[in-house]
């Protein structure tokens, strides 16, 4: 199996992993968990990309902003999860819901 | 070679959504990091590899557990899927292999741009924004977090002092 093939297929199954984890779980750091592997999953596209398209640089490039801004996604979400922890005592996106309506 | 580490890495990915412990499930997300570490760096993009194994592996690794610490490392149940939504899941990676199979292109076969001269010279722009980008989510979080040590410091302070008559209270003003 070629690098290029095998970066699509785990970009195809990590993105449908990511979305089941995004749909299924109601648990507020398990959802960062799934958004962190459906960016993963769209650097591995961009990057496998830009490999068949010969513009490596340009796609590691564009990469790298999408891993800065996903960092700091995953920064300021962490932030909120503590706070939500602290202000409603759990982290079920049901249980948050109920108690706030 | 490449197989086993694409299977490794939907492995550990599902591990990570299906484990019942944060600690573990983060544990997961870490291995995974590592593993597209290894396959970016296989694919030629060694440098987007060192940053994905250091910040994704470790600095995400690292906030996350700090996170964990703090809200406690609960155990919870994941939902058992229903028809449905494997329908909407594998419908999406339908769509999303017929938009990405014809990537390829008629590209010239020479292109010998370097990455730091695209990452600061045509995308400078884009970098200064990377850099606002990081200070914002800095002092995001510092905001955050400040407010919620000022509320608990307030609200310490008020089950602390004794409620003193009003003539104290009139002589301190």
């Amino acid at each position: 199996m070629s690098p290029e093939l095998a970066g699509f297929f785990t970009a195809w199954l990590l993105l449908g992993i990511g979305l089941y984890g995004l749909i299924a779980t109601r648990h507020l750091l398990v959802v960062i968990i799934a958004l962190q592997m459906m960016v993963k999953a769209a650097m591995l596209m961009l990057v496998v990309a830009g490999k068949l398209n010969n513009q490596l640089a340009l796609a590691q490039s564009i990469a790298i902003t999408v891993l800065v801004a996903d960092t700091m996604a995953v920064v300021i979400g962490l932030a909120f999860t503590v706070r939500v922890k602290t202000q409603f005592g759990t982290l079920d996106i049901d249980q948050i819901i109920n108690t706030e309506g | 070679m490449m197989i086993i580490l694409s299977i490794a890495i939907v492995f550990c990915g599902f591990q990570a959504i299906s484990s019942t412990r944060l600690l573990s499930a983060t544990l997961w997300l870490m291995v995974v990091s590592a593993l597209v570490a290894t396959l970016l760096y296989r694919l030629g993009a060694w440098q987007l590899a060192v940053i994905e194994l250091s910040v994704g592996a470790g600095l995400v690794t690292v906030l996350m557990v700090f996170a964990i610490t703090m809200v406690g490392d609960e155990r919870w149940m994941p939902k058992s899927g229903s028809v449905m939504l494997w329908g909407v899941i594998i419908l999406s990676i339908l769509l999303l292999i017929v938009i990405t199979v014809p990537t390829k292109t008629n590209a010239s076969p020479f292109n010998s741009t370097k990455l730091a001269t695209i990452l600061w010279q045509d995308r400078g722009l884009d970098a200064v924004a990377q850099i606002a980008l990081m200070f914002a989510g800095v002092l995001g979080v510092l905001g955050i977090l400040s407010l919620h040590h000022t509320q608990s410091a307030h609200k310490l302070k008020d089950k602390n002092m004794p409620e003193m008559p009003p003539t104290t209270k009139n002589l301190q003003l």
